[in-house]
């Protein structure tokens, strides 16, 4: 089955592991995902926050481009942001008649057209409901058995789209407990990591955000975190020096992206997961699978 | 009852056409005032004004004072308001359009919008954004070197494993996305 595949800007460099990792993952499982030429920034939070139909405009380029590259295959991200924002365009568009006159006209300046035949995905959600359990668990070799996971998916996977209930999301739980992993029951999984309020003013209410997170996760016996978001991964992870110098604390809590812990079950090799990237290493706790 | 009827005229006539028509929107005649939206903001502790609380100061004409507010820019689209909202009111999306108008009119908060800025202008230049490089334009635009100086420890641990992101790559159709944004604007978009 192909798939147009949008990677998301940070994935270029600073969480590039995911990128590396759900490429690997897919592979193995036979997915293939081609990537959307020449794609642009989804523009995020801060683009829709000062403009809407530029924000729109932004994500139907990379719609158009998908639906020129790969016809008929649906869009999979690996962003939660990137997926709401390119979610909502494709819903907006389906929706409104005279945003999508509007859009149309700025996508054919480019020479582009968009016919609105995409479904934009989740990599996360493909795995879980296309994919399924049968089909992954065939393929573990290292069950990860032992291993307190915590799965924090955040909020925007499931809110506003509904691809998974959107108080309590499953998604990733069931993954994680598939490959074997020992899951920690965390209520916190869909809660929020404080998003783009950490690049801004109001980096302090995001760090308390992300130290609740940490310590929930820690107290519940978690001995590291699972993540299907780049910018969640961020928060969580970069943060935690400032989080432990704000709130006294010692917080060392490694993150992960589940398509690193997913791969690791498969037997994939440290350099395709891009193991050791981590601020937190996470090493000795997956030597045990690492053979 | 006729002075008071006078009275309520005369303070409705006093609005702004901008207050006037936001009284007419979904979000203002739907909203029930239960509070959930409030109840669920995991940030509006830190909030001017809570979510519920917005919706009344509109009710009551305080549009200027809801703009000038730092609550739109405390929102981190979490959307629990939205998903809980038992008037199904998009309320996510309505602190969206509060943002745009406060900036629209010069309202917002200082500094509320300048990493937003960053980012905008970043995007719209190379068509992909590169987190570091928007940090460090980011405390530039709020001359705070000291902000600057503080990202060094994390920068660093950052560089050793390759993940510093100096400069976005920039995409090959970045002249025809640009033809598109300038189309946009030209149609009227703020």
């Amino acid at each position: 089955m192909a798939y147009s595949y949008y990677p998301g800007c940070t994935q270029e460099v600073s969480t590039k592991a995911y990128d590396h990792s759900s490429r690997a993952v897919a592979k193995a499982l036979g997915l293939e995902l081609v990537e959307i030429d020449d794609w642009n920034c989804c523009g995020s939070s801060p683009s829709y926050s000062l403009r809407d139909v530029a924000t729109y405009a932004l994500n139907a380029r990379n719609l158009a481009l998908a639906e020129r590259g790969v016809p008929g295959g649906d869009v999979v991200t690996i962003c939660n942001g990137c997926f709401g924002m390119m979610d909502k365009t494709n819903r907006r568009l389906a929706e409104d008649a005279d945003l999508r006159r509007e859009i149309d006209e700025a996508l054919a300046v480019a020479d582009l057209q968009y016919r609105g035949t995409l479904t934009v995905r989740h990599l996360l959600d493909i795995l879980v409901k296309d994919v399924g359990r049968e089909a992954i668990e065939q393929k573990v070799t290292h069950p990860l058995e032992g291993l307190k996971v915590a799965g924090y998916l955040g909020c925007a996977f499931s809110r506003p789209s509904g691809i998974d209930d959107m108080e309590f999301p499953t998604a990733l739980d069931d993954l994680l407990a598939w490959i074997g992993a020992d899951v920690v029951d965390y209520p916190l999984r869909a809660a929020c990591c404080g998003g783009v309020l950490m690049m801004g003013e109001q980096q302090d209410v995001a760090l308390k955000l992300v130290h609740t997170l940490l310590a929930e996760a820690v107290r519940r016996g978690a001995t590291c975190l699972a993540t299907a978001c780049p910018l969640c991964h961020l928060n969580v992870e970069a943060y935690q020096g400032q989080v432990n110098s704000r709130f006294g604390t010692d917080l060392s809590l490694p993150v992960l992206f589940f398509s690193q812990l997913l791969g690791v079950s498969m037997g994939l090799g440290t350099e395709e997961l891009g193991l050791g990237e981590e601020l937190v290493s996470a090493k000795a706790l997956l030597a045990p699978f690492m053979t | 009852m006729s002075t008071r009827t006078k009275e309520v005229t005369s303070r409705e006539a006093g609005l702004s056409p901008e207050a006037e028509a936001i009284l007419h929107r979904p979000e203002v005649l739907e909203c029930i005032q239960c509070g959930t939206c409030s109840a669920s903001c995991p940030t509006a502790y830190a909030m001017d004004y809570t979510p519920r609380q917005i919706i009344a100061a509109l009710r009551a004409g305080q549009l200027e004072k809801v703009l000038r507010s730092n609550t739109p820019w405390l929102c981190a689209s979490c959307y629990y308001c939205t998903v809980r909202c038992p008037a199904g009111i998009q309320f996510t999306d309505f602190m969206y359009d509060l943002k745009r108008m406060a900036l629209q009119r010069n309202l917002n908060p200082r500094g509320s919008a300048e990493f937003y800025k960053a980012t905008v202008s970043t995007v719209d230049r190379h068509g992909r954004s590169a987190e570091m490089e928007l940090m460090i334009r980011y405390y530039l635009s709020r001359f705070n070197p000291l902000g600057l100086l503080k990202l060094l420890p994390f920068g660093l641990k950052m560089l050793v494993r390759g993940r510093l992101p100096l400069l976005p790559h920039t995409i090959k159709g970045r002249a025809d996305l640009g033809k598109m944004l300038d189309h946009i604007a030209q149609e009227g978009e703020a």
